[in-house]
């Protein structure tokens, strides 16, 4: 019997949140996508929400299990992903 | 170890003052900023902004740029409060605050406090006007730039002192 595969936890802030229309979702990423990019590329092919989403890839951000990382980290099953635009606070 | 919240209410500035001091002589001056929800100076009128963050990555990011001001300065206290949630115009956002034996560690640090946090914690602003319509803020590149004057600081202290290692400069650089 195989184990049962583990998913990725992907959290969306800011307009990127609104233009997914979730603030999260959890995916079982493909074996083959393995950096964050690569888990951009994928994403984004979903469906139009997540198109429309990461279409300005450029000035996303992402976390990867809340630390900031770049687009060529590699990322695990059970990972937390998130992906935002540049921060505002302060 | 600094002090770090990160809520919806107001701050009482006076009483985290007060609570920085209480009980110590070796307390030379403070520092304080106090981030201000102000109207635009031109353009659209502003009524109140909403801050999102990301919750369990928010608290870990301050205080690690608490850390990071401690090592650059020596500290004897050190708050930071950020808010979150709907504020409206003339509300506080954010509170940093700092103690050292003397005035330029505190007032340094504070400025990197703020600077720093900028752009490296994870809030985002939504502003809503008189219109109704509303819109996220775009990151300013004031602010990177802010923040690259410490990271060169960083750099040059770093080089000034011959036993220093630069894999002794602190883990949150890029």
């Amino acid at each position: 019997m195989s184990e049962p595969a583990i998913p990725l936890r992907i959290l969306y802030f800011a307009w990127l949140r609104e233009r997914v229309g979730l603030s999260e979702e959890t995916l079982i990423k493909p074996d083959d996508v393995g950096t964050l990019a690569e888990l951009i590329a994928w994403l984004a092919i979903r469906d139009d929400r997540h198109a429309a989403a990461f279409a300005q890839s450029g000035v996303i951000r992402c976390a990867l299990n809340q630390e900031f990382a770049p687009l060529n980290s590699p990322i695990a099953p059970g990972d937390e992903i998130a992906f935002f635009p540049p921060v505002t606070g302060g | 170890m600094a002090r770090i919240l990160v809520q919806a209410d107001p701050f009482d500035t006076g009483a985290e003052l007060a609570a920085l001091t209480a009980g110590r002589d070796d307390i030379g001056g403070l520092g304080c900023f106090v981030g201000l929800v102000r109207q635009n100076l031109t353009g659209r009128r502003l009524v109140a902004m909403t801050l999102e963050h990301y919750p369990t990555m928010t608290e870990k990011s301050l205080a690690r740029i608490a850390a990071e001001a401690e090592t650059r300065w020596s500290l004897l206290g050190c708050t930071i409060i950020h808010r979150y949630g709907r504020l409206t115009l003339g509300e506080p956002i954010v509170l940093v605050l700092t103690a050292s034996a003397h005035r330029a560690a505190a007032l340094d640090s504070t400025t990197f406090l703020i600077d720093w946090l900028k752009t490296q914690a994870p809030f985002w602003k939504n502003e809503e006007f008189e219109d109704g319509e509303r819109e996220w803020v775009a990151a300013r590149k004031e602010d990177d730039e802010a923040t690259d004057k410490w990271k060169k600081a960083l750099l040059c202290r770093v080089g000034d002192v011959p036993s220093a290692r630069v894999g002794d400069a602190p883990s949150s650089l890029p």
